[in-house]
């Protein structure tokens, strides 16, 4: 079998769906829950690192017969900017989808500030991105910046 | 937010810190006002805080208001663990307008985000206390007959301490020139020097409070170095006498140089500075009352 082949037959092909790309190995099961897969009933297949010339290794997630919102789908911008979106139709790539910030983040984020009132009161968290570039979330109610390396998901 | 609440000093323009200032005036030629007749005005005080509380519930008396409230929240259902959600709803059942105090931060924007009723932040924690910045202002330009093109000496914690960053966005309407004293431990943040350069306000930094720069002063805003800021306590040890003011230091000042401070004090300025009459800081907090008479009609939407 040549190389190629050998890489090919290493993820089951996908006629219609969704395959997202080049994730981050360390963010692959952050992205699955953020995504909420574990309660989907399509069929999925989740590989983890394969070899990448981009990124040294990679995660990849073939979804059959899903295409996400645009602000479901944005919601990996905070953990994974560089993915890449594969929508497919008849085993055919039909469009190429990058991710970006939207401009407020709810209930997703947690405030790092253990003296904001999101973490002592049961209520949503809201941020503003002020940043889209650097990935910097400004909490809505302690006012206090969070970076994106320091971002801990709900 | 769903009403007109005071939450943030980011929040007033220009003309809403003008038009709350000239109401000020009008409260102080005249503090008694039945405005808030047949109103009822609650001060929820999560978190104590003695100074704050008189004054708001003052201005409440002086407009002819009546106060409900409690002044510690051990006291209060909360500490039996009810959320901050009911009791703002339960207590809008009974109020026209609600005074907070609480020690979380972000506690007043959600009050104000789930309650119709206005809110007026009286502080949340280490976030924001937009009526002690309105009362600086309102005292810079009562002292100084105008807030345009003033230059105001900051000292002290610069790190930690709420009033100055709120004093700068306040005062950023007005091309102020600032100059930050402080040790390297409590230096101004980087956030507010990227405000100020954003706004294009001037500022110089210093870790020497030298008397040349209270010289070219007009305002000299003292704030207290907390120990409780320092891990290190020989660094405290070390600075924390470094800032103090003392009478003879304000030989060549301006004459119109005034000495604000937020209060309480400690030991930042010596008690030889009470009796020079550039020493503004007890009638600083008497401007306060009327103030927050301007900020309750101001929420309330009531025109004098």
């Amino acid at each position: 079998m040549t190389r190629q082949k050998i890489r090919e037959m290493q993820v089951a092909a996908l006629e219609n769906g969704t395959a997202i790309d080049h994730i981050p190995p360390e963010h692959l099961f952050k992205v699955t829950s953020l995504l909420g897969l574990e309660s989907m009933n399509n069929t999925i297949t989740i590989g983890n690192n394969f070899k990448s010339n981009k990124m040294g290794s990679k995660g990849v997630i073939k979804i059959s017969n899903k295409f996400f919102e645009e602000d479901v789908i944005n919601r990996i911008a905070l953990i994974a900017p560089n993915v890449i979106l594969n929508i497919i139709h008849d085993f055919e790539v039909v469009e190429k989808k990058t991710v970006t910030l939207p401009d407020e983040i709810t209930a997703l984020v947690k405030c790092n500030n253990p003296k904001c009132i999101t973490n002592n009161e049961p209520m949503p968290t809201h941020f503003d991105v002020i940043d889209k570039e650097k990935g910097t979330l400004r909490c809505r109610y302690c006012e206090r910046k969070v970076n994106k390396e320091d971002i801990i998901l709900k | 937010m769903k009403s007109n609440s005071l939450v943030s000093i980011d929040q007033c323009t220009e003309e809403d810190i003008i038009r709350i200032l000239d109401n000020a005036a009008l409260f102080e030629a005249n503090p008694n006002r039945k405005l808030l007749e047949g109103k009822v005005a609650a001060t929820l005080f999560f978190e104590p805080s003695t100074r704050t509380r008189l004054s708001f519930e003052t201005a409440i008396n002086r407009l002819g208001g009546r106060v409900i409230g409690f002044q510690d929240a051990a006291t209060t259902s909360s500490s039996k663990g009810e959320t901050l959600k009911d009791t703002i709803l339960m207590v809008s059942n009974y109020a026209d307008l609600i005074i907070m105090r609480h020690y979380l931060e972000g506690a007043a924007r959600y009050a104000a985000e789930i309650t119709d009723v206005p809110i007026v932040n009286a502080g949340d924690g280490a976030n924001q206390h937009p009526s002690q910045t309105l009362l600086d202002l309102y005292s810079i330009r009562k002292t100084q007959g105008k807030l345009n093109d003033l230059t105001i000496t900051m000292v002290g914690d610069l790190k930690y301490g709420r009033t100055v960053h709120s004093l700068i966005v306040g005062m950023s309407h007005f091309n102020p020139t600032f100059h930050f004293i402080a040790p390297d431990e409590l230096k101004m943040p980087e956030e507010q020097k990227n405000f100020c350069d954003e706004h294009g306000i001037k500022y110089y930094e210093h870790s020497v409070f030298a008397e040349e720069v209270i010289n070219e002063s007009d305002i000299l805003y003292m704030t207290r170095v907390q120990r409780e800021r320092f891990t290190d306590m020989e660094e405290y040890e070390r600075v924390k006498n470094v800032y103090i003011l003392r009478n003879n230091m304000l030989d060549n000042s301006r004459d119109n140089l005034r000495i604000l401070h937020p209060l309480p004090r400690v030991n930042e300025i010596a008690y030889d500075v009470d009796d020079n009459p550039k020493a503004y800081f007890i009638q600083q907090a008497r401007n306060g009352l009327f103030t927050r008479e301007a900020i309750i009609c101001e929420v309330l939407g009531i025109t004098l």
